[in-house]
Order: structure tokens, then sequence, then C-alpha cells
């Protein structure tokens, strides 16, 4: 068979667009998240994560949310639509859509605030779709910003499951008290995304608590009371991981995460 | 040849006019979106992507359809298409740089745009868009401007411009998947989920564009001295009859299979759209764009009006438009309602909004506007015989 020079170019447009299909394909396989190692490697074979108790929350509370927001200056902003919120409480159906239409667990969990925040996915959507990196996951899983590098694209509010991530419509400053809350903490600019970055300025992995648990053990005296614990899942011989036994061992609690389905690996366990 | 735009008669000069007072209200309102943020749009915490990032996807669609004229072209030796074919490549290069446009303009930081290069990032579906969005501009540029250029000389095009020609077939489709694979590869979005998402982007895609191209050319017959041709006018109507209907099958294809499986979170952005559960204020929209694109396949598919050029026309409008609206208003916001806490929060872009995305629309015309002068110029000179490339 003798091929034309037309049927050999047809065929070249196809082999071609089979080479940007592969190519593309490739890339989406290897390497989806961005993960920044530390210089010293002492955060490697971390897995800091957070477990939140509803039972222990006391009523009207949100100690939490205003120690996160006092600390790493977030605005409150008055008009809904361009809220920032780190960490927040919202009901049992809108922390766990996928029970929605469960009329009887509803019912049960009335009344019971559950808090949310970022989830520090140890599978992270957001870091995946950010086109600069300025989203990636640290060796010990925390999810990090890089408010100087953000363009503001919003791609990972749109991919984020658990609508964590808020953007900065309006100048931050402008809705906070002068001098800021916490001058040892950086204002953000306007245009650019934030979220919960599970107090990266402490030092979490040498045992230090993010500010949120720190306002709850405070009220209730002590990590083994309180109704939010934070440490190393990877660390067996750790307190939270004793902690973690014992809520589901003798409190016969059962430990749930946001949205399994979406594929994430959250790090946030709700203990119900 | 850039010349030949800058002579034009009375109304050429008000078309233009009328184009640069929009652009630039346009721009007077991004100078405010600068001074004063983002926050100036509709858009909010739980709807993150708006009226802007809707019209860019929409234009992708747009320039990914000068392929069709091309490939009929080129590889079917479909003559006919010999003298518009300049048209879709022009057109494929003014819509890819709108969507670059709108997708800076959408940026909180666009002081910081070049981090995209700084930092490249591959597994980004946003930085690959921009890549081929980029190329395919160039492709088209260069395709369409030294093919017109050897024209005009009465030569014959240069040696590199056909293996171009070849690389912008594939990379047509590229840019329209790649631009669908943005949606579809979010697991949080249960709306966006769809595998069909790709096909359903390109049918519609091959729908909107050649109806545009159709009302160009009969535009172009009214107002200047140039004829598309009778032939390549009814065969592109027919690539439009074709495409829309694939586009309304895998539009029924996902109401089948949001409804018929019942899953409550697939289900909740449809139930919002058809019955407004959740709110209501795109629930006309909806059915607009389902009642004129079913008037549009009955005018295309009847031979007889499809033939006549009022009411191929109409069809090219209703097709045009819904699409727009479709993949406006219909498919990019919708995404964000309701938001992942099941939270219903409306959406509608404000004034400010819709002028600088109008604006946008606007200095695209224009470029066209002048694209299209020089070309039809070009191709009334050397007269209206046959081309060969």
């Amino acid at each position: 068979m003798e091929l034309s020079r037309r049927d050999f170019l047809k065929m070249a447009g196809i082999a071609s667009a089979g080479v940007v299909v592969a190519g593309s394909a490739g890339t989406l396989l290897t390497g989806c998240t961005p993960v920044a190692k530390s210089k010293d490697g002492s955060l490697a074979g971390k897995q800091m994560a957070m477990l939140y108790v509803p039972s222990r929350h006391e009523e009207g509370c949100t100690d939490c949310t205003q120690a996160c927001h006092l600390k790493h200056n977030v605005p409150n902003i008055a008009d809904k639509k361009h809220e920032i919120k780190w960490i927040w409480e919202t009901e049992f159906q809108h922390a766990f859509t996928e029970y929605m239409e469960n009329d009887l667990l509803k019912e049960r969990m009335k009344g019971v605030p559950y808090f949310v925040l970022c989830n520090h996915c140890a599978n992270p959507a957001c870091t995946r779709v950010c086109p600069t990196k300025a989203t990636f996951k640290r060796e010990d899983g925390v999810v990090m910003m890089d408010y100087h590098r953000c363009i503001g694209c919003r791609f990972c509010v749109a991919a984020c499951p658990y609508g964590a991530r808020s953007f900065n419509f309006e100048d931050p400053r402008d809705s906070l008290s002068k001098p800021v809350p916490n001058p040892n903490f950086p204002t953000r600019e306007r245009g650019v995304v934030e979220k919960c970055n599970f107090c990266s300025e402490l030092d979490i992995q040498g045992g230090e608590l993010p500010y949120c648990v720190q306002a709850c053990v405070k009220r209730k005296g002590s990590l083994e009371k309180s109704a939010l614990i934070f440490g190393d899942l990877a660390d067996e011989k750790s307190d939270f991981h004793n902690i973690l036994e014992h809520l589901q061992k003798e409190e016969k609690l059962i430990p749930l995460r946001r949205k399994e389905i979406a594929g994430t690996q959250p790090k946030v366990y709700y203990l119900v | 040849m850039i010349e030949k735009a800058l002579r034009g008669s009375k109304k050429y000069w008000l078309w233009l006019g009328f184009l640069a007072t929009i652009a630039g209200i346009g721009v007077f309102f991004y100078v405010d979106q600068l001074w004063n943020g983002l926050g100036i749009t509709g858009m909010s915490r739980d709807v993150s992507w708006g009226f802007y990032l809707a019209n860019f996807t929409f234009f992708v669609g747009v320039a990914a359809s000068g392929v069709m004229l091309v490939l009929p072209h080129y590889l079917h030796d479909q003559k006919e298409f010999g003298k518009i074919t300049i048209l879709g490549e022009f057109l494929a290069v003014v819509a890819c740089g709108m969507c670059i446009t709108f997708v800076t303009i959408d940026l909180g930081r666009p002081d910081r745009v070049v981090n995209l290069f700084l930092y490249p990032t591959p597994n980004s579906i946003l930085f690959f868009d921009i890549v081929v969005l980029s190329g395919y501009l160039v492709i088209n540029a260069i395709v369409g401007w030294s093919i017109l250029d050897a024209e005009s000389k009465g030569e014959k095009p240069r040696k590199f411009v056909k293996p171009l020609i070849y690389l912008s077939i594939p990379w047509a489709a590229s840019i329209h998947t790649v631009t669908a694979f943005i949606y579809s590869g979010l697991a949080g979005r249960p709306f966006w989920l769809s595998a069909i998402m790709a096909p359903r982007f390109l049918a519609t895609a091959f729908a909107a564009g050649p109806a545009l191209l159709i009302i160009i050319c009969l535009i172009l017959r009214k107002t200047t001295d140039f004829d598309p041709g009778k032939v390549a006018i009814k065969k592109l109507s027919t690539i439009v009859t074709y495409a829309t209907i694939a586009g309304f099958f895998f539009l029924l294809c996902e109401f089948f299979t949001a409804f018929y499986s019942g899953g409550a979170e697939h289900t909740a952005t449809w139930k919002y759209l058809l019955f407004g559960e959740g709110g209501s204020g795109l629930q006309p929209y909806m059915w607009g764009v389902l009642i004129s694109t079913m008037i549009a396949i009955a005018l295309l598919v009847n031979p007889k009006t499809r033939a006549r050029h009022d009411t191929l026309a109409i069809a090219c409008v209703l097709v045009f438009f819904s699409i727009w609206i479709d993949k406006g208003l219909l498919l990019v916001i919708p995404g964000f309602i309701p938001n992942p806490l099941h939270e219903f929060t409306q959406y509608w872009p404000t004034g400010k909004e819709l002028a600088i995305t109008f604006g946008v629309w606007a200095l695209g015309f224009m470029v066209l506007t002048l694209l299209y002068k020089i070309a039809i110029s070009v191709k009334l000179e050397i007269g209206d015989h046959e081309i060969h490339h």
C-alpha cells in the first residue's frame, strides 16, 4: 500500500494528538503534590493531626475561633460575602454533608456545634491545582500558604472540598484594629488566599500546641479533657496517641473525617 | 499589509469608535478594580469564580472552533473553505487573546502574573491551560499572517507553515480539553465532576464558534464586497447543526446521570438550576437555554430553514447566545452552588463586572475588525479566483 502525502499527514496529526494527551497524563500522574522538605530533616516522618470531640463542647464557647483569629490577625469583615475564616462553627449536616438527608442523625446532632478548619489533607487537592506552588505541603503534612507568591487565581478555593479557604476580596487591614492584634504575625494583602496553617509559626513538631487547642486546654484544664487535641499521628508513643486510644477504646467514640469520598485523606478527626 | 486597516469607510470608523468607547468604559472600571480589588464584583467566599472565568471558558471554545474550518480545508481538501479559513484563524487568535485577558483580570494579584512562569507547575491544569492557549494564539497568528502575506504577494506560503497547520488541529482540541479539565478534575465539586465535560465542551464549542462565523459571514456579505461563498456557509451550517445536537445530547446525558442515580450531592445543583431549590436567580436562564436550543435545533434540522439565510441567522444567534449563557452563567457559577458545606450563596455579576467583561469583548472585536479588514482587503485585491495553498 502506498501512502499519499495527505494520508501521511493525517496520521501525523493523529499521532501528535496522542503525544499531547499522553504528555499531559504523565505530568498529572507523577508529582501531584509539591512537598517542601525541611533542611535538617526534622519534619520528615511526622503527621500533624487534630482531633475534635463535639460532646466536650461547652454551650456558646468560641474560644478556639477567637484565639486563632486574634493570633493570626484574621479580620472581622461585616460583609458575609467577603468573610475570612480559619476555624469556625457550623452544624453537623453542613460539616458532614453526606448525612444531610439522615433526619434521625440530624435530630441527634441538633445544637452540637462542629468546628471546621483546613484538614491539612495527606492528599490535598489545593496544592495539586495551584499554578505557582504558592500552596504546598510540608514534610510533616502541614499545608502551607505563601502569601507573597499567591497570584489570587482562587483555583485552590474551587478545589478544596471543605470550603476551608478564604480570598481577600477587601484589604484585610481595613477591618483590623490598629495596632494589629498580633504584631508578630504578618497581616495579609488584598487579593491573596488564606486559611488555617496549623500554627506553623509555633514549634508544633516540638510539642507546642496550636492557639485554638491552647485556648480549649486553658478552659478545660488539660489536653486529656480538651475538646480540641493536637499532635503527631505518626508517633505511637505520644500523649496524642494515648488520648486517641482512650477516646476510641474507653469512651467508645468513632473517628470520622469529612468527605472521605473526595480522597483527600484529611487529618482532622471528629470523634463522635 | 497593516496599512490596509487604516483605510476604510465612515461606517468602518464609526464601528471602531463604538467598540473603542465600550472598551474604554471597561478599562475605566478595570482601573477601579485594580484600585479597590475584586470586591467590586459579585463574587464571594462561596462563589469565588464568576463572570470573568465563565467568559474565559466560553471563548476558549470559540478559539478552538477555528479548527472546524482548518480541518475540512486542509485535511479533506474542501476548497470552498479556502476563502474563509483565514477568518477562522484570526477569530482563534482574537479569542485566545480574550481568554488570556479574562484570566488576567480575574487574578487577585495581576502584578504577580509572572509567577506563573517563574514557578512553572505542570500538575496545575491552570498553568497547562495558559501554556496551550498562548501556544495556540502564536500558531494561528503565524499561520494566518504568513498565508495572507503570501497571497497578497502572489507567492506560495513559506515552507514552515504547513506543519504548523497540521499541529494546530490537535492543538485546538487540546485547548478546550485542558480547559474542561480545570473543572472536571475536582473531587470536591460534584456538579463539575463529569467525564463528559471535555466532550461536551468540544461539542458546544464547535456549535458556537461556527455559528459566530456564519453570523460574521452574513454580515460581511451585507457590508462589504467580499463573498464568503454560499457553499461555505452551507457547509458551516451543517457543522453547527451536528455540533448543536451533540452538545444538547451531552447535556441530556448529564440530566440522566444526575436524576436517575438520585445521588444527593450530584443532583443538588441541577435541582437548583431547573427547579430553583435553594434560590431561583439562574432558573429562568436554564429554561431559556433549553428552549432556545430546541428552537435552534428545529430551525437547523429542517433543510428549508437551514438553507434560508434569515432563519439560519436566527438559529445561529440562538445557538451562540444559549451556549454563551450555558457555559457562562450555568456551568462555571453553579459549580459553587451549593458550597462544600451545602449552603446556598447566590451570585450575580455587578454592573462594574459586566462593564469590564464587555470591555474585553469590545477590545476583542476591535482587533478582530482590524484583522478582518486586512484579510478582506487582500482577498478583494487578489480577486475571486480560487486560491490554492
